[in-house]
């Protein structure tokens, strides 16, 4: 007897028939809007900038060369690594990271809280997490802002219960981007691992616990293996457009907090704009992320096969 | 029999206001294959998963070997559980699903490896080790999940209608190999189902339940034989109940009025009482001429169920009565609506309790 694979696509022929024509409207708009702006970012990036923006049709690597080496001012000196790049690369990863772990931590429990109810209540709790995202997030992170601000009701609470005798100064510092990011992605964390915890089948903890494991065991060998794609999908979500993001830095970072985001952001804005740096930058954020989602598939399929 | 592996001593559950099982008390012998019978919402279920560990009780002790357990999470109770739905680790394969309980107590690798592949042989499923669960078919899982629960050598096993998703091919011949395995290992088997004929064919000893209530426990012969109450009688195999007067008992023989005014003598556990309700068994009955009858029927209509044809039959007051008559080349079947007489074969009826 076949036994079917739960959750398994079905294989017959009828319900693939014209699969491939379903296709085209994605194809068309995955060419149009995703394949051709990325492959025109790739272009400019090897271009000559133009000095009110936009480029000048003249092969270059001046816009790799200022990202990675330092030349100096004035351009004459024997070249070294350049450090400001790719600190702010490195504290974009090391933000997006963060935040990623955050969102896990808060968002992991917050999913199981939601699952583990009344299926008629978890509709409930699933507006409740979602409501605050039909604001728009430049709206959002301002009123963050205010709230985190040295005048604001975060600190006069603080204040007025004694908890604290001065502000805490957090406007302005990489906590309170970090606060920023966490708050602007913890739904993408708690959609995708709801929707895998609500899919988890509870009677596995019970066979685990029937077969000695406890609470802590259950979780780390039958829980979180079995709903670890949900919490992958929630990690990719929250980590690539935090890694991204600028509304966050913009707004609630200092100088000292800025990030990717915010940097190739500034390159297309104004007259101050290097539309080929800018190109430049979301060209090697995009390597850093394929390369990150290549070792987590190849880490899948070798896992598949073993 | 040996000593009592298990005691279930006046065990109650509550769900809020509605009580699933009301003082519930029995032992289960060491080496014993004792089911749970009964429809669906009686609390056969509720009781196992008390067993287990998943369900705290209300009130009760449930004693293993002699130390009440009730109180102990399921991971601190040398019982385990096959699973209604199998409940195999996923993302395991067939020899890591197996190896997993071992592993818990503190087996080394290598030794619950070993203990894992011999359970896997004691349920014929030696290939497929590698495998993961949704690579196997049903009856493929089914013995996983057996092995599963065998591998650390229970006290105890406990079954929840462990073959109710196989094909009836299956069922039946998992049926015997269950028993065998039982016997084997010499494990006390605690097996939950609501299929009479699964009870009947594999326990020593089967309590029916019903209602949160245990009606009766007993051997499948002294269960189909001489059930204790009305609901036992109509709820294994089928039965006629026939409302009758009662005109007399003593020494737990009572003299009845059959529909139609004939007297006959029949075993029963009442002591008194002037109404009963008789249990016929269908394929008890067999049809003779009118004068030697014990009741007199209209013949109806007629199922043919392969081995035994099954006629349905009415008393003049309207009743039916069903009656199976095997399916023989010399049985001549009555047409509908003749006369029939009926005739009870000796003890064939019992008394019971309105």
């Amino acid at each position: 007897m076949a036994a079917m694979a739960p959750g398994g696509a079905s294989n017959s022929e009828i319900y693939k028939g014209n699969a491939g024509k379903l296709l085209l409207p994605t194809w068309l708009v995955i060419g149009f809007f995703l394949l051709i702006p990325v492959a025109l970012m790739a272009i400019y990036s090897f271009l000559t900038k133009e000095f009110r923006g936009g480029v000048i049709w003249e092969f270059s690597l001046t816009a790799y060369d200022q990202f990675f080496l330092n030349r100096g001012l004035f351009g004459d000196e024997p070249p070294s690594i350049e450090w400001t790049y790719i600190g702010i690369f490195w504290r974009s990863i090391w933000q997006a990271g963060l935040a990623t772990v955050l969102c896990l931590l808060i968002g992991f429990p917050t999913a199981w809280f939601i699952a583990t109810r009344a299926p008629r209540d978890r509709t409930i709790w699933l507006l409740i997490v979602t409501v605050p995202y039909w604001v728009n997030l430049l709206i959002r992170t301002v009123s963050m802002k205010f709230l985190i601000r040295d005048e604001g009701p975060l600190n006069a609470l603080l204040l007025s219960t004694g908890i604290i005798d001065a502000p805490l100064g957090l406007i302005n510092t990489n906590l309170a981007v970090q606060l920023g990011l966490f708050y602007s992605y913890l739904p993408f964390m708690v959609l995708p691992v709801y929707a895998a915890v609500e899919r988890y089948d509870f009677a596995l903890s019970e066979a685990a616990a029937d077969l000695y494991a406890s609470r802590w065991t259950i979780l780390r060998l039958v829980i979180l293996p079995v709903v670890k794609p949900g919490i992958i999908a929630g990690c990719i979500l929250v980590f690539v457009p935090s890694l991204g993001a600028f509304l966050a830095p913009d707004l609630l970072g200092g100088a000292k907090s800025f990030m990717i985001g915010s940097l190739i952001e500034e390159q297309f804005k104004g007259a101050a704009g290097n539309w080929p740096f800018g190109a430049a930058a979301a060209m090697i954020l995009m390597t850093i992320v394929m390369i990150v989602l290549l070792v987590y598939a190849r880490s899948q399929t070798r896992e598949a096969k073993a | 029999m040996t000593g009592t592996v298990i005691s279930i001593d006046r065990v109650v559950k509550s769900f809020g206001t509605f009580t699933a099982l009301h003082e519930v008390s029995f032992d289960i012998a060491d080496n014993e294959f004792f089911t749970l019978l009964g429809p669906s919402g009686c609390g056969k279920t509720t009781l196992l998963r008390c067993i287990a560990g998943f369900e705290p009780v209300s009130g009760g002790q449930i004693r293993l070997n002699g130390k009440d357990i009730a109180p102990l999470p399921p991971y601190k109770r040398p019982v385990n559980t096959v699973f209604q739905h199998y409940a195999l680790f996923p993302h395991m394969t067939v020899l890591e699903n197996v190896m997993f309980g071992l592993q818990r107590l503190g087996w080394s690798a290598m030794d619950a490896q070993g203990r894992a592949r011999q359970a896997l042989e004691l349920v014929h499923l030696s290939e497929f080790l590698k495998r993961r669960p949704a690579q196997l078919s049903g009856g493929q899982q089914q013995r996983v999940a057996l092995a599963r629960a065998l591998a650390p050598e229970p006290r105890v096993l406990l079954l929840d209608e462990p073959l109710s998703a196989l094909d009836l091919k299956l069922r039946q011949a998992v049926r015997m190999e269950l028993k065998q395995i039982q016997r084997e290992t010499g494990i006390a088997f605690v097996f939950v189902t609501h299929d009479q004929e699964e009870a009947l064919t594999m326990s020593d000893r089967i309590a029916v339940m019903s209602n949160g209530h245990v009606q009766q426990i007993g051997t499948p012969r002294e269960i189909y034989e001489t059930p204790a109450n009305r609901f036992v009688a109509d709820f294994i195999g089928e039965t006629n109940l026939i409302e009758v007067p009662v005109l007399g008992i003593s020494g737990g023989l009572a003299e009845v009025s059959l529909p139609g005014g004939r007297r006959v003598h029949c075993p029963t556990r009442l002591v008194d009482g002037k109404q009963g309700v008789l249990s016929v068994r269908p394929e008890r009955i067999d049809l003779c001429p009118a004068a030697e009858a014990d009741m007199i029927v209209t013949a109806g209509e007629q199922v043919y169920l392969g081995t035994d044809i099954q006629l349905k039959a009415h008393l003049a007051g309207g009743q039916e009565v069903t009656v199976r008559l095997q399916n023989a080349a010399a049985t001549v079947l009555p047409e509908r609506g003749t006369e029939l007489g009926l005739k009870l074969e000796t003890g064939a009826a019992r008394l019971l309790a309105a």
